[in-house]
This record gives structure tokens, C-alpha cells and sequence, in this order.
């Protein structure tokens, strides 16, 4: 084997092994969260894991931004098919191991590299939207540092990435027709053919064409590799968790607000004295927190708000669309989505260094406010607008609950309503004996 | 002057052993707000022109718990919940119609859990099917030349995937229904959702409902139709806001169809 077949296949599997750990560690935060049955009905999930994530039925609704995105992410997963042979290539030193399949493979390379320049373009078009012309929800309080950063990054390396893969395919485009040994006549290149004469590679010796070959080669399999380990940091994750994420949609009608059955157990009892109260909920194990009514931190949300909060890419949809924020109230369905799981990855942190959950003091509202809760009317245009049905509404609720419930902190005019509703049965100071007086009007 | 209505309650159709067709759940708003009173009429009128035999729960009826559970109060909801399941249980109601999207949305959906299992219809859909069914019929000639637009209450549309009834029932008026830019799916919300209704809004630059008023009256339509009391109130405050209660008024999909029909 020679020396750079080990060099690739220990750069690969130090990729594999990293990236699994860190799945591994996404998938444990993520199970910290309450149990929830979300897989019934699953040939209704199928078929919409299809068309909204496969599909991206929900990009489309605003079409500039969703056609591009369609472009990069058809371009960039239909690519990856090209990792395939370079895999077998760096492992066994051939060299387009699949060129066997002729004209196929020529339509092949030729469909990639149409991609390849589509997917450029679409994410150059991507950063001048951002960066450029500073589209709102792109620059919105929530967008600090790091997710400016982290959006940049992510379409500066796949541009480069794209790039890399032309260069790649024009030097070796003109190496073949040198007739350089090792470079096999294969493949077609309607892009980097012109990309070659533009850059005057026939003009090039083969020593300093092969180095280019080699270094694009090198970078495009490096790069996806450390693409690859970049995403379970990143907002990019989006890409593997939508599938799921969209899968275990919530089914309900949206406004349908979740069970408490242990609610259920207690009312039924003050109702019926007959009925003994349901038992406590048992201590939990590892150092968890005990169950509370509502959400306070994490494990409070069920596992789907903890997967929403790992899928959300930050685009900002929900936000835009959102009628509280729109008229300048504080909250943003996005920053709950983005706390949420900024404080899941604050926790993991600490099990990750002490072994087990620990109480660090924080809770989800060091971080949500309490007038972030309340301006949110519960309108669902931010679960509509989500592209891959993340559902901002139920971490608002379940944090209501926790405040009204364990905390008695609700706005003062909903105390009142609440015993307004306690003392007369409605929302409003009238008693049952006025309810059919609008009748004798 | 109109005949007076006729409300007959469920105790009163289980005193002579009979069973009404359907239950009108009238609602908070509907029994107490002196705007959404009207619509109750209205659709009564509608029910009594349709023949239609119905009761309402009177005294029985108690708050849905809606804005509890929305507010936060699981418990208080599940005791409002539990003692309405058991009245409406008690009584054997199968059917329900109501002209609240919230009571429906609740009822609908969120009693099921806590044993009330009932065919729930939103008003607007049961004027729909009675109107398909030629129950009632209506002269849309006094709306010719009007504009029109509907505003989609959340309850409703969003969260139960109804936007055509209403729209369905509008078009049986003589008048061009105009669509604002967001409508159904991406309806706006008028603002008073989420127990939004009893509390100030938290601090803005702006109120929901003027934002979504502004938008109706740039339709250039005269009447702006609504499906829910909240949003009635809302956009009513709106269109005060706008100081256009002159050219623009605020009208359930009932109280159109009553007018229409002369009822």
C-alpha cells in the first residue's frame, strides 16, 4: 500500500471515528429530553419525509431562496456520489475506478460538474443575499457572531469545495490528453474543459498539472471530510436531521395543545375524592432533575423540542413571519429555538465533564424571558413557515406552564382571568345566571 | 322590528325527551361581548330559518379553559374540561357547532383526551353544508359591487386546515371577495390568540391588530369578514384606530348570511 493510501485511509477514519462521537453525543442530549410517542401513523411520516424534507415542499414558498436551495442541495448531495470513486481511488491508487461504465460514466462526470458550477453559483448568490444586501432576518438580534460566522463558513467551503472538484477535473482533463500514463481517458467535462483553456493548463508541464490534480484532489476529499466533522458544530447539521426531524412531525392539528396526564390524575381526584391522587413521578436516575409541571430547563422538553432546537439552520422563516415580532416585541421564535439549543449543548457539557447531570445553577430562562413567553399568540405561523417543521409553540407553552404552574408567574391580568374563570365559569365577570341573556335582547 | 329569538336549552329538550339536532356552544364571547352577542343572534336566525333543531347549554355551559391552557393553567383547564365533558356526556350530545374558532379548536380536539368525544363544527361550516344542502338559501343581491375580504382566524385555518367554508359561504353574496397578500396559510393573526385577549400586549412598536387592519383596509374592501369574536373585537379596534369606522366595517360570516337572507 503506498505511503498516501495510508495517509487517506487514516485521515478517513479519523473523520468517521470523530464524526460518530459526535453523533453519539448529539443523540444522548437529545434523549434527555421527556418521552413522547411520535410513530404513529407512519406511512403518513413517509410520505411526508418525502415531500417536505426530500422534496422541500416548504422552501418553495418563498421561490428565489428555495429554487437555490434546491440548486446547492441537489448539487451537493448528487456530487458526493463523486466521493464514492475518490474513496476507492485514495484507498487502492487507481485512478476513476469507475470509468468502466463508458458513456454513463461520462454523463455522470458531465452531470456533476453542471451541478458543481450550479451549486457555486447558487451559494456566491447565497453570501451577496446575506452579506450584500443584508436580507432582515439575516441580521436580526439573534444573529450574533458566531451564526454570521458559522453561515459564512459554511458557503465559503462549499464554494471551495466546488471549485476544488472543477480544477481537479480540468487538470486532469488536459493531463489526459497529453497522454500522461496513469491518466485514464474517462469522463466528460463540459465545464472544466473551458475552465482548462481559460486558465492555459495545456500550456502547464505535466509535473506542475499532475501537483494540481493532486492538491484538488487532496482538498476536495480533505475538505469533505472535514465538512463532514464541521456539521455536528455547526447549523449545518440540517442537513442529516431534517429527514428525522420531519418525520416525527407533529400529526395533530397545530393549534392542539399537548397532554398532561398527571394533571389529569390530580384534577380527577379533586374533582371525585374517591379517586386517590396519582403516585409521584419516580426520581430519576444519573442526577436528573425531578420531573416539573411545564418546562424549565431541557429535560423538561420533550426529545422533539430537543431535535427541533439540533435541525433548526437559522434561517429565520419562523422570525419573519412571527406577528409579535414583526411589531417589535421581543420574542423571536428562532432565539427560543437557538437557546434551546445553546443551553442542550451547555448541559451536554457538563455531563461530558463531570460523567453525569450536575446542576450548573442555569435553566432554559437564563436565557428565554419571561416577555419573550408571553407575547406569543399561539398563531402558528412560525410552525407553518418552518421549512423542516420545527415547532417553536410548544417550547413557549410547556415554559408558560412551568412559570404559571410551579412559579405562579403569570402576567397579572391573567391571574385575574384565571380566577374570574374559577369563580364564574368564564373568562369575563358574569356569572352562569347571565349566560342566556343575550337571548332576550 | 324582527320576531324575537328562540334559545331552547338542553335542559328543556331532556325534559320532553327529545334530542336536538345539533348543540350550539355559544361561547364566552358569545354569551357576555356585546359585539359577538350579534353573531350569536345571527346565527340563530340562520338556524331557525334552516329549521334546524338545536339547544344551547345555557347555565350549564362553562369556559372551554381555552385561555387557561393557552396561559398556562393545565390545571385550571382540565377542571373546566372535565366538568364540561361531563355535562355534554351527560346530556349524550354527539354533534356540537360553535362560531368560536377556540372553543371548536378546543372541544375538537382537546377533549377527546379527557373522554368527550363529539362531531365539533366550526359555524361557518355548518352554514356551508346548510347552504349545500339548500336549508337555506340566500339573495346576495344586496352586497352586489361590495368588496369583501376574509381574515383567517389561526384557530381555524392554520391550526385546523379550514379556509374554504368560509370563503364557500362568502361567495354565495353577490359581492367580489378580495384576498389580502396573507391570507389562509400565511394568514396574519389579528393578535388577541395565545390568552393575548386578556392581558396588554407586551411592550412593541406596534398592536397586532392595527398592523393587520392596515392591511384589510388596503384591500379597498368595505367589509372585512371574520370567523372568531376575538378577531371581531380586534379588527373592530383596528378599524376604530384607523378612524374608518365610516367606510369599513367589521361583519361575521353569519351576520353577512343573515343579512343577506333577510333573516
Amino acid at each position: 500500500m503506498s505511503f498516501s493510501a495510508i495517509v487517506f485511509l487514516l485521515a478517513f477514519a479519523a473523520a468517521v471515528w470523530w464524526f460518530t462521537r459526535n453523533v453519539r453525543r448529539i443523540r444522548r442530549n437529545i434523549l434527555l429530553g421527556r418521552e413522547e410517542d411520535r410513530t404513529d401513523r407512519s406511512g403518513e411520516r413517509w410520505a411526508l419525509m418525502a415531500k417536505v424534507a426530500l422534496g422541500q415542499s416548504k422552501m418553495v414558498v418563498r421561490p428565489i431562496a428555495g429554487i437555490l436551495h434546491i440548486v446547492v442541495y441537489a448539487g451537493f448531495v448528487i456530487i458526493n456520489i463523486e466521493v464514492l470513486e475518490i474513496i476507492i481511488d485514495g484507498i487502492f491508487g487507481t485512478h476513476r475506478v469507475l470509468s468502466f461504465m463508458g458513456g454513463f460514466y461520462d454523463f455522470l462526470i458531465g452531470s456533476f460538474e453542471v451541478l458543481a458550477v450550479l451549486t457555486w453559483l447558487g451559494c456566491a448568490i447565497f453570501l451577496v443575499r446575506r452579506f450584500i444586501l443584508r436580507i432582515k432576518r439575516f441580521w436580526m438580534p439573534e444573529m450574533t457572531a458566531w451564526p454570521r460566522t458559522d453561515a459564512g463558513l459554511i458557503l465559503t467551503f462549499e464554494i471551495l469545495l466546488m471549485s476544488a472538484f472543477l480544477l481537479m477535473n480540468a487538470a486532469d482533463h488536459t493531463l489526459q490528453g497529453m497522454g500522461v500514463e496513469h491518466y485514464v481517458v474517462a469522463g466528460a467535462f463540459p465545464v472544466s474543459a473551458h475552465l482548462a483553456q481559460l486558465f492555459h493548463f495545456s500550456a502547464l508541464a505535466p509535473s506542475t498539472l499532475i501537483g494540481i490534480e493532486r492538491f484538488s484532489w487532496w482538498f476536495h476529499i480533505i475538505g469533505i471530510l472535514g465538512f463532514l466533522n464541521y456539521l455536528p458544530y455547526s447549523k449545518h447539521f440540517h442537513i442529516l436531521l431534517a429527514f428525522p426531524n420531519v418525520w416525527y412531525s407533529k400529526l395533530k392539528p397545530k393549534t392542539e395543545m399537548s397532554e398532561m396526564p398527571r394533571v389529569t390524575g390530580e384534577v380527577k381526584s379533586m374533582l371525585d375524592p374517591s379517586i386517590p391522587p396519582p403516585a409521584p413521578p419516580a426520581e430519576p436516575a444519573n442526577g436528573l432533575p425531578s420531573e416539573h409541571f411545564g418546562a424549565k430547563d431541557v429535560f423538561d422538553l420533550t426529545w422533539k423540542s430537543l431535535m427541533d432546537a439540533y435541525t433548526c439552520t437559522e434561517c429565520g422563516r419562523c422570525t419573519s413571519e412571527c406577528p409579535a415580532n414583526m411589531t417589535g416585541k421581543l420574542l423571536s421564535p428562532r432565539k427560543i429555538v437557538m437557546d434551546t439549543r445553546d443551553r442542550l449543548e451547555e448541559v451536554g457539557k457538563v455531563i461530558d465533564a463531570k460523567g453525569q447531570w450536575e446542576d450548573d445553577g442555569k435553566s432554559l430562562f437564563s436565557r428565554i424571558s419571561e416577555e419573550e413567553l408571553w407575547a406569543c399568540t399561539t398563531c402558528n405561523a412560525c410552525t407553518q413557515a418552518c421549512p423542516v417543521n420545527i415547532d417553536p409553540v410548544e417550547i413557549i407553552l410547556d415554559m408558560r406552564r412551568y412559570l404559571v404552574m410551579e412559579e405562579s408567574k403569570a402576567r397579572q391580568e391573567l391571574n385575574a382571568m384565571f380566577t374570574t374563570i374559577e369563580n364564574n365559569g368564564a373568562a369575563w365577570a358574569f356569572g352562569p345566571d347571565q349566560r342566556m341573556k343575550w337571548t332576550e335582547e | 322590528m324582527k320576531d324575537p329569538i328562540k334559545v331552547p336549552t338542553m335542559a328543556e329538550f331532556a325534559a320532553t325527551g327529545e334530542v336536538p339536532e345539533v348543540l350550539f356552544w355559544v361561547g364566552c364571547m358569545g354569551s357576555f361581548d356585546d359585539r359577538a352577542r350579534k353573531i350569536s343572534k345571527a346565527f340563530v336566525r340562520i338556524l331557525t330559518a334552516a329549521k334546524v333543531k338545536f339547544a344551547v347549554l345555557g347555565q350549564e355551559e362553562s369556559c372551554t379553559g381555552d385561555p387557561a391552557r393557552r396561559a398556562g393553567n393545565e390545571f385550571l383547564f382540565q377542571m373546566q374540561a372535565l366538568q364540561n365533558v361531563t355535562v355534554l356526556n351527560g346530556y349524550g350530545v354527539k354533534r356540537i357547532v360553535t362560531a368560536c374558532p377556540h372553543c371548536f379548536n378546543t372541544i375538537k380536539n382537546e377533549y377527546p383526551a379527557l373522554g368527550g368525544q363529539y362531531e365539533v363544527m366550526h359555524h361557518t361550516q355548518f352554514i356551508n353544508a346548510l347552504l349545500k344542502e339548500g336549508r337555506i338559501t340566500v339573495d346576495g343581491g344586496s352586497f352586489k359591487g361590495k368588496r369583501i375580504t376574509f381574515h383567517d382566524p389561526c384557530y381555524l385555518g392554520r391550526g385546523n386546515g379550514e379556509y374554504e367554508a368560509p370563503r364557500e359561504v362568502l361567495l354565495k353574496l353577490d359581492a367580489a371577495l378580495v384576498e389580502m397578500k396573507r391570507s389562509k396559510e400565511k394568514g396574519l393573526c389579528c393578535g388577541a390568540g395565545g390568552a393575548q385577549m386578556w392581558k396588554e400586549a407586551e411592550p412593541g412598536k406596534k398592536e397586532v391588530n392595527v398592523e393587520r387592519t392596515e392591511e384589510a383596509i388596503g384591500t379597498e374592501a368595505t367589509i372585512i369578514a371574520a370567523g372568531c369574536p376575538f378577531c371581531n373585537t380586534m379588527l373592530n379596534d383596528g378599524v376604530k384606530h384607523f378612524n374608518k369606522e365610516g367606510d369599513v366595517v367589521v361583519k361575521d360570516v353569519a351576520e353577512l348570511i343573515a343579512e343577506a337572507g333577510d333573516l
